[in-house]
């Protein structure tokens, strides 16, 4: 048993930000374990992508390219690095925490009766064991789990590590045919819509969010106008998406998303335990709220006791002039 | 058409949590310290229009301790028409993989489902594998992330939906029986009727135990290939808030903006 591998998610021929910051992460588990940096690269035409991993500091890719990979499908993605994991053996496996890592590590989990950790946050070595962090129970309380035997497979929240930075590497991938024929897959993918070059939330550096004080959805308006300066996306608290003034995408939370930028401005939100445990781990929060009781400025390194109607559209001022 | 909806019971969502020697307590502010998982509600309100629509079964399963059963008793108040509960001591601190053998077996103990509904995750482990993991040990079809099912074609045995994906949404066509998680954007769950709750008050439901099963592979503690067991509080953030004081809003963002480019974080 020996190597790190990270499976490697794209599109157009370019490496996910989230598949970059598990290679950056693998390097590190890679180094205190002493073993080799696979990338696993999976798709169609997929070449530039084996070209880039190397760059990212992968020492070998192993992968497949055929057209029956073009669309990333389980039945065909989960049993191809499922077998690649039987054969080879690798120590580690490390995917992105995207719905499609998410889905392939599951699978290839349950197919070699492996042990698998998602959502790390945090990852160490002790006794040559991978320890993860995650959190658990809605990011209340923490967890440090380790996989007792076997394989050990883990998939990394986006945005909690440093992405792999280029090395300039080169070398020749080596490419398998896929596990299963495209006869034998049940699934076709009919169709993609886009929705378009909007900032995620997951990805984003800077989240800009409203909550109860915007007072109905013109409210988001300056709150959305901030978020343009700034290049930011928009969030919500769960109050605001119940009560019809913005769609649920935007909403940060419990029963939302899980955020962790740069920058989170909280504007009229009070800061429930729901809210905090969709975005606590933003590494500065700035909080803008009339009253200063709210739990939200516990939470928060800056604080603006006011209106959101003054301050919000004063910020985007301020970071038109400076940002130009 | 049998379809199944795979729930689970979890600490509400305004649980507030302590750690005492490695073991997770809870205590809840409104009284109610476990409910239905929030996220299963829109996997069981989607089980219940596909039975009205195509008539046949909506059966809520779960696995877990004896007081499950509240869970369940909230499906049958909602429409499922059965529930069932898998339990016993055998199962007891199963991870995902464990679950999903045993959901697995429960499944196919039910027999000729087509269906078999999941919430996206757990408001408690939070993994979402579940669904994925039973779809391999049954060997049927996964189709995660689901904001509508827009087509169930019985007769030719396929099933075409809409998955909520970064950056877009994907229309799938494959075939029966398949697993599939629900987000939330797919419906809107009802509330349980006056006579709902009356009949799920009323309502017998089984317990299967390991015995009842042909279990593929082990479950509970045992089995687990992960040891979850070093669960601990958050550590406080170590920052104590600066509230900027200024006469007026232009001179707060003005300072604030000093303040987040020496943060480098603009």
């Amino acid at each position: 048993m020996s190597g790190v591998w990270v499976w490697i998610e794209h599109q157009d021929g370019k490496i996910a930000g989230v598949s970059l910051e598990a290679l950056g992460a693998a390097r590190g588990i890679a180094a205190s374990l002493g073993e080799d940096l696979t990338a696993v690269v999976t798709g169609h035409d997929v070449s530039s992508v084996a070209d880039a991993a190397f760059n990212y500091g992968a020492d070998a890719v192993v992968g497949s390219d055929d057209p029956s990979l073009a669309d990333f499908r389980l039945e065909a993605h989960g049993p191809l690095l499922a077998g690649l994991v039987e054969e080879r053996d690798p120590t580690v496996v490390i995917a992105g925490a995207s719905p499609r890592g998410h889905d392939l590590t599951a699978w290839i989990a349950a197919q070699l009766d492996a042990g698998q950790v998602p959502d790390g946050i945090d990852l160490g070595v002790e006794d040559g064991k991978v320890v993860v962090t995650r959190p658990v129970y809605a990011g209340k309380l923490l967890c440090d789990a380790v996989v007792s035997d076997g394989v050990q497979i883990v998939n990394l929240r986006s945005r909690a590590f440093a992405p792999a930075e280029e090395t300039g590497g080169s070398g020749e991938a080596e490419w398998v045919e896929p596990a299963v024929a495209e006869e034998d897959i049940p699934t076709e993918v009919v169709s993609f819509e886009s929705a378009g070059s909007q900032v995620s939330l997951t990805d984003a550096r800077i989240i800009v969010s409203g909550g109860r004080g915007v007072g109905g959805p013109e409210g988001f308006e300056p709150i959305r106008e901030l978020a343009q300066a700034l290049g930011a996306a928009v969030g919500a608290s769960r109050a605001t998406v119940d009560a019809g003034w913005i769609p649920y995408e935007h909403q940060v939370g419990q029963t939302g998303k899980t955020v962790s930028p740069d920058l989170y401005i909280a504007a009229g939100i009070s800061g429930a335990i729901q809210h905090q445990a969709g975005m606590r781990t933003s590494k500065i929060i700035v909080a803008i709220n009339t009253d200063p009781e709210a739990p939200i400025f516990k939470l928060a390194s800056y604080g603006v006791v006011g209106d959101l109607f003054d301050v919000v559209p004063a910020l985007s001022e301020e970071f038109r002039r400076r940002l130009g | 058409m049998k379809v199944v909806v795979c729930v689970k019971q979890t600490p509400s969502t305004t649980a507030v949590f302590s750690v005492e020697n490695g073991s997770v307590n809870w205590e809840d502010p409104g009284g109610k310290p476990n409910v239905l998982n929030p996220w299963d509600e829109y996997a069981v309100e989607e089980a219940i229009l596909l039975q009205e629509e195509h008539g046949g079964d909506a059966i809520a399963l779960t696995m877990g301790p004896e007081e499950s059963q509240e869970a369940l008793k909230t499906c049958l108040a909602m429409g499922c028409t059965e529930a069932v509960l898998v339990g016993g001591g055998d199962f007891q601190g199963s991870d995902t993989l464990g679950t999903a053998r045993v959901l697995a077996a429960a499944i196919r103990k039910l027999g000729d489902v087509k269906i078999a509904v999941f919430g996206k995750q757990a408001i408690d482990g939070d993994t979402g594998q579940t669904p994925v993991q039973t779809a391999v040990k049954l060997g049927w079809t996964p189709l995660t992330f689901v904001s509508a099912i827009t087509e169930v074609d019985e007769d030719a045995g396929t099933i075409t939906v809409e998955r909520l994906l970064p950056g877009g949404k994907e229309t799938v066509t494959t075939k029966l029986p398949v697993v599939i998680s629900v987000v939330k954007e797919i419906n809107e769950p009802r509330y349980p009727s006056f006579m709902g709750i009356r009949k799920a008050n009323r309502a017998t439901i089984p317990t299967w135990e390991s015995g009842d099963l042909e279990l593929e592979g082990a479950a509970g503690v045992e089995a687990s290939k992960v040891d979850w067991s070093n669960v601990y509080e958050l550590p406080p953030r170590d920052s104590e808030v600066e509230l900027i004081e200024a006469d007026t809003p232009e001179e707060a963002a003005r300072i604030l903006a000093d303040r987040l480019f020496e943060e480098k974080v603009i």
